[in-house]
């Protein structure tokens, strides 16, 4: 329509366009290169620029890479099968201490026969995170099940783990993942049970340890449970029913029942632990532990309470206040002081603890940010319809809120895994610094410099992007808003 | 002063459909709030009873929002009495659930819950308030989500929704819990002009099924045809109540006169 005329001449239009195809000049590869990297004489220099750059970068390192050595037993070995193959003045990297002390990285100081322990660990817990993450492509799901369940009973067996787990083994992972198939709610309890074995085969011991802590736990739930009616009050009760057991009675019932019926893996000690069987360790326990933790920090932080809020608000600025490094020397080395002479206090655990607590603080302000996003209307609808403030956080406001913090939360999560890094400065074997020292330490391997970095980083990259990746997954899957 | 305006010959309403009983819904009694030092709500008194259809007006910042927010406690009063349903409002958590779950409410933004279709929204208070199993709550969110005519977007999340259709949604989300007063804060003032009669138009049957209802609305034609009694309020007051017919052909205070030909006069 001609919108000069319109004004002037009466129109009425008595057929309606059809929808035409944009000019052939707007589509395909060449529209792409003009529009993205040619637009201008500006953008036209950044790109060679940029191009110079890349190409300058690629012939700096490549030769390195390219010289590489894997078959070798110490760096001097290394160095010699270079200068043969490129001559004299050639450097490349001896990637051979990688594949030498592949099982140092891993596993630290851990006990070459039990291996299989951390093994299965690692990768049972995926059928424990699947009921969880995977929720809702079964496709997806069936993948992760099915790599995680092969690779942990094969794995187990190549490292030689004995034939009687080898069975348990087999029957626990079949009968596991037709739970996350067919009962998803079973599955769940299954998940949240997992912790407590993974406990028990990374640190042995008799397996009625843990499994009476356990019972602790479900006691307490179990009296919450019964006494719901009275609000708080049954929450308190459960509470004290839980720690009363754990006080008193788990510690001999564990010793009763072992004598009963003795189940027991070879001990770990805990200084054993190393690489990244010590970083995923303290990562996954904290990253685990730190959003429902977080979580109630920032509804607390927004509580109409006064004590509950100023305790969350002091926690938080506390711990956001102070480094991470300082919270393991408290683990380490103050927390021994304030305990009764002769406790053993695990040193990992002590650690766990902190990064739990140090990750929880900035999870609760990432949450807070999404709680703050959502308008007030929602706090009012649901008011409205009759949700008490826990039906309400838990069914409208916070699968919104942490929707939004999706992104917020795994960064704070990659985070927390990179800086398990840092037990290194509590004498703890992490995989970057500690490890690749010892390693550096031994007469074959002094002078790689390089290597343990670039391999180390690698894992770390790769851990990290998958999270990254995942979190992508998951905010595209949740998208809702059709805006 | 006559009222007249094309939309109320669109709106019919069966009138004589439309009893009121003699039980008191709302008894609100001396009721004063204040926003900090503020006073928005000054000496209310109102008496609703069950069958009512009240439509309240007047010019922004007059307290009315706050008014019917406070009959279902999403505002908190500082003295007087709000009795609903014969369960008067007090910091007991208990009478406010109660409260909350026999009393509906309909809002300006509509507030769907984006996260869930539009039949979760439905059945969301069914299942967790009223602990209803799933089937029956489906059940009765179809029987309401046919009720507002739109039974075919069930599956459907709110942002793919019109304004209409989703103020449609929201009516439909508060009837899932089958209250017996329904509260309207202005539910057609962030429509579409060609939404807003779809929106009316519901919530005239719902008038002519005998629900209790208090609206705050600036729609004069709805006042017409299905409101007992019209309300006005100014600086948190109510300045007059009357019949529609009387409110808007024989206005008696100037306060309304004057509020009457600035929204009527063009």
């Amino acid at each position: 329509m001609s919108e000069v005329h319109a004004e002037t001449v009466p129109f009425v239009r008595g057929t309606m366009l059809p929808e035409a195809p944009p000019p052939a000049a707007e589509r395909g590869a060449i529209h792409w290169l003009r529009a993205n990297l040619f637009s201008g004489w500006v953008n036209t220099i950044l790109t060679f620029v940029g191009l110079f750059v890349l190409w300058w970068l690629f012939q700096h390192f490549y030769p390195w890479f390219r010289h590489s050595v894997w078959n070798a037993s110490s760096m001097a070995e290394c160095r010699t099968l270079i200068t043969e193959r490129w001559g004299e003045g050639a450097g490349g990297g001896c990637f051979g201490l990688v594949r030498e002390r592949w099982n140092q990285f891993l596993f630290g100081f851990y006990p070459p026969a039990e291996y299989w322990r951390p093994i299965s660990a690692f990768w049972l817990l995926f059928l424990a995170l699947a009921p969880v993450l995977f929720t809702e492509s079964r496709k997806l799901r069936w993948i992760v099940v099915g790599v995680a369940s092969v690779m942990a009973f094969a794995l187990s067996m190549l490292m030689g783990a004995p034939d009687p787990v080898l069975i348990c083994l087999a029957v626990g992972i079949v009968l596991w993942v037709v739970l996350i198939e067919y009962i998803p709610r079973a599955a769940l309890i299954v998940s949240v049970i997992f912790p407590f074995l993974a406990v028990w085969l990374l640190w042995g011991g008799s397996i009625w340890g843990p499994a009476t802590i356990l019972a602790g736990a479900v006691l307490g739930l179990a009296v919450w449970g019964a006494l719901s009616r009275f609000g708080a009050l049954a929450v308190l009760a459960g509470l004290a029913v839980a720690v009363l057991w754990w006080w008193f009675l788990s510690s001999q019932a564990a010793i009763d029942l072992q004598r009963l019926l003795p189940l027991e893996l070879p001990k770990m000690e805990s200084r054993g632990f190393g690489g990244f069987l010590l970083a995923i360790t303290i990562g996954v326990s904290a990253i685990v532990m730190s959003l429902p933790l977080g979580i109630i920090l920032a509804l607390a932080r927004q509580s109409d309470l006064p004590i509950v809020k100023g305790f969350a608000v002091i926690f938080i600025e506390f711990i956001r206040g102070v480094p991470l490094i300082t919270l393991l020397f408290v683990a380490s080395l103050l927390l021994n002081y304030f305990l009764p002479p002769g406790t053993n206090f695990d040193i990992i655990l002590r650690v766990i603890i902190m990064v739990t607590l140090f990750a929880s603080a900035y999870m609760a302000e990432v949450i807070r940010g999404g709680l703050a996003s959502l308008p007030r209307g929602q706090y009012e609808a649901a008011g409205a319809l009759g949700l008490n403030y826990w039906k309400m956080q838990r069914l409208i406001i916070l699968p919104q809120a942490l929707k939004v913090s999706i992104p917020g939360i795994v960064g704070t999560f990659i985070g927390v895994f990179k800086d398990t890094t840092l037990v290194t400065f509590v004498g703890l074997f992490d995989p970057l610094k500690q490890l690749a020292d010892t390693i550096r330490a031994t007469f074959e391997w002094k002078g790689a410099y390089w290597e343990p970095y670039i391999f180390s980083g690698l894992i770390f990259f790769i851990l990290c992007f998958s999270m990254s990746r995942y979190s992508m997954y998951l905010e595209q899957r949740l998208k809702r808003d059709h805006r | 002063m006559t009222y007249s305006d094309n939309s109320t010959a669109r709106m019919t309403a069966d009138r004589s459909a439309m009893s009121v009983g003699d039980e008191v819904a709302i008894d609100i009694v001396k009721m004063n709030k204040w926003f900090g030092t503020f006073h928005v709500l000054r000496d209310i008194d109102l008496t609703v009873r069950r069958g009512e259809r009240i439509v309240i007006a007047g010019p922004s910042g007059s307290g009315k929002s706050t008014l019917i927010r406070c009959i279902n406690r999403l505002e908190e009063h500082q003295s007087g009495r709000i009795v609903v349903d014969g369960v008067e409002l007090t910091h007991d958590l208990k009478n406010i659930d109660k409260v909350r779950s026999e009393v509906g409410m309909v809002f300006q933004h509509f507030n769907l819950f984006p996260h869930l279709t539009v039949l979760e929204n439905c059945t969301l208070a069914p299942i967790w308030v009223r602990k209803l199993p799933r089937r029956q709550a489906d059940e009765i969110a179809m029987r309401y989500l046919e009720k507002v005519r739109i039974p075919e977007q069930a599956h459907k999340y709110p942002g793919q929704l019109s304004g209409g259709q989703q103020q449609r949604v929201a009516i439909a989300r508060s009837l899932c819990m089958e209250p017996r007063i329904m509260l309207f804060d202005e539910p057609t003032s962030a429509l579409d002009p060609e939404m807003i009669k779809e929106v009316l138009d519901t919530m005239i049957e719902l008038a002519q099924d005998g629900m209790t209802m208090i609206c705050v609305t600036h729609e004069m034609g709805f006042a017409q045809a299905v409101a007992n009694r019209v309300i006005f309020m100014d600086q948190g007051q109510i300045v007059e109540q009357n019949s529609p017919r009387e409110f808007f052909n024989n206005p008696q205070s100037e306060r309304t006169k004057l509020f009457l030909s600035q929204i009527l006069g063009h």
